[in-house]
């Protein structure tokens, strides 16, 4: 089912969207506004990548194909890597490093003040994603990894908030991030459900459905 | 025949843009130029036949004093960056949109509070006076470009109709055919779209309705076969594929205005100190230029049009 070399085939795909980019300023160019298309670029891919990352958990789930596991941290760190180039290009192409503009916007622009949120929120994931991190911090290392939930919803409301008046991209990475919410929230729900409809002595102490 | 098939090619492509720019430079450098350059467009007249006039032709129109000098922006970035929602509300799609979009026959109907109205036939529009303007264009979400239209006053137009006293603004209505504009399909915005200038603003001299750019009449994507251009305002207000004028007593509500009150005002002059509620007015970046540059009062047009909002609050009245 799994080959070896598939690990690297993903890392390979998950770059594709950079290099396109890189291939078009090269070749055809990046149309009349450059800037604004790497901004959007990278904005769109990290939003992606979220998704994608939300998606593993009911994914595995659902199909039952359990080893999809492995590609989640991938995912969520790709998530990272492409919001630090939507950042990076935020603060360099687009303002040119003038932080007193750019605090300003932080704190003036609703819009970049749920972005810039969603981006800080996902450092300590970042950061917390080695294998040494998830023995150290145990069962807290869920706990810390939800934040990944906000980071979504504010990455999808930075999006919409951003938008003049058409809203249809937006609205669909809001219902597929809905639709991946309400599963967790089922899936919870049914394990409160079973764990108290099942609360007989042999049952005490089973742990619910873990929620990821 | 033969010239109808003209149309389909895209107007880069027949003349290159150094070519235009060369024109450019050889008719604004020398002012004796000047005379030669209005006596072509009479001859242009009799030897083109207005039934002929369509996108892609060339156009005569003299050099007008209200042109910048500053470097213009390509051809191929006007035509390929358009916020037109009527096509799409993708700034790169117009272009391949708006291929088919067959602008004749087109009239212009002007009505309302007038002595004359009158229904002009965009033939009878083109053999206006035309005129080179180079002018800046800031569009509200940040961005702008130098564009050489070419068009003529507003008020050479509304002369012809002679307004009455009881007209104080001037309402643009653009075409409404779902079949020919896709974006239109959909209510993103409330179509038609809908435009409005006080009277003042409608007679300046720098409000001009556009038939051409870059010596050619207009692209489709960039509101063939005329569209009004007020340089002072953000681009928004240059309600494209016009076809009614309608002189009124009460100020029109604009399509943007509907869509968002507190955004979109309905004087809208680029001003770098009113913010859009959602992001910075103070800046803008130049389509072609890597760093930002500031937003100038009025667009910079601030010499010619200031007065007419002496003692106004441009923060309440954005």
């Amino acid at each position: 089912m799994k080959p070896k070399y598939l690990k690297p085939i993903v890392f390979l795909a998950c770059l594709i969207p950079l290099g396109r980019l890189g291939w078009r300023a090269l070749t055809a160019g990046l149309g009349a506004n450059p800037i604004q298309v790497i901004t959007w670029s990278t904005g769109t891919w990290t939003l992606v990548f979220l998704v994608v990352t939300l998606s593993i958990t009911p994914a595995r789930k659902l199909t039952k194909q359990y080893w999809l596991i492995q590609f989640r941290r991938m995912f969520g760190l790709f998530a990272f890597f492409y919001a630090c180039l939507h950042f990076t290009t935020y603060v360099w192409l687009d303002q040119f490093f003038d932080w007193h503009s750019i605090t300003k916007d932080i704190a003036k622009r609703p819009f970049i003040t749920v972005g810039f949120t969603a981006f800080v929120l996902l450092i300590p994931l970042a950061v917390t994603s080695t294998q040494a991190s998830i023995r150290r911090l145990g069962k807290r290392w869920q706990r810390v990894h939800r934040l990944i939930f906000v980071s979504a919803v504010l990455g999808v409301i930075h999006y919409i908030w951003l938008v003049k008046k058409d809203i249809r991209r937006p609205v669909i990475y809001a219902s597929i991030l809905g639709v991946l919410l309400a599963y967790r929230l089922i899936v919870w729900s049914w394990g409160r459900f079973r764990a108290s409809s099942n609360a007989h002595p042999a049952s005490i102490g089973r742990r619910t459905i873990p929620v990821e | 025949m033969l010239i109808k098939k003209a149309t389909d090619i895209p107007s880069a492509e027949i003349t290159p843009k150094s070519f235009y720019l060369n024109r450019r430079k050889f008719l604004l450098g020398a002012g004796a130029i000047a005379g030669a350059a209005l006596a072509s467009h009479k001859l242009g007249q009799i030897i083109v036949p207005s039934s002929s006039v369509l996108a892609g032709t060339k156009l005569d129109a003299s050099p007008s004093s209200f042109s910048t000098t500053e470097k213009q922006t390509p051809l191929n970035d006007i035509t390929h960056y358009n916020n037109y929602y009527e096509f799409s509300t993708d700034k790169y799609e117009p272009a391949d949109l708006a291929k088919n979009f067959n602008p004749r026959p087109w009239t212009i109907k002007v009505e309302g509070l007038v002595n004359k109205p009158k229904t002009f036939d965009i033939d009878t529009v083109l053999k206006m006076h035309l005129e080179d303007r180079i002018y800046r264009m800031r569009c509200v979400e940040g961005w702008s470009m130098v564009i050489p239209w070419v068009g003529f006053p507003l008020s050479t137009l509304l002369g012809q109709v002679e307004p009455n006293s009881k007209a104080k603004f001037v309402e643009f209505t653009s075409l409404y055919d779902p079949k020919r504009f896709p974006g239109q399909q959909r209510n993103v915005l409330e179509w038609p779209y809908v435009e409005g200038l006080r009277m003042d603003e409608a007679m300046h001299p720098l409000t001009i309705l556009a038939v051409g750019l870059y010596g050619e009449t207009l692209p489709n994507q960039d509101g063939a076969p005329v569209r009004l251009v007020v340089p002072w305002k953000y681009g928004f207000k240059g309600i494209k594929a016009i076809v009614k004028i309608k002189l009124v007593e009460k100020e029109p509500v604009s399509t943007w205005t509907k869509a968002g009150p507190n955004e979109y005002g309905f004087y809208s002059n680029v001003n770098p100190n009113v913010d859009h509620p959602r992001w910075s007015q103070a800046k803008e970046r130049r389509i072609g230029e890597f760093f930002k540059r500031p937003t100038l009062m009025f667009n910079g047009y601030g010499d010619q049009v200031a007065s007419l909002y002496t003692g106004m609050d441009l923060k309440k009245n954005f």
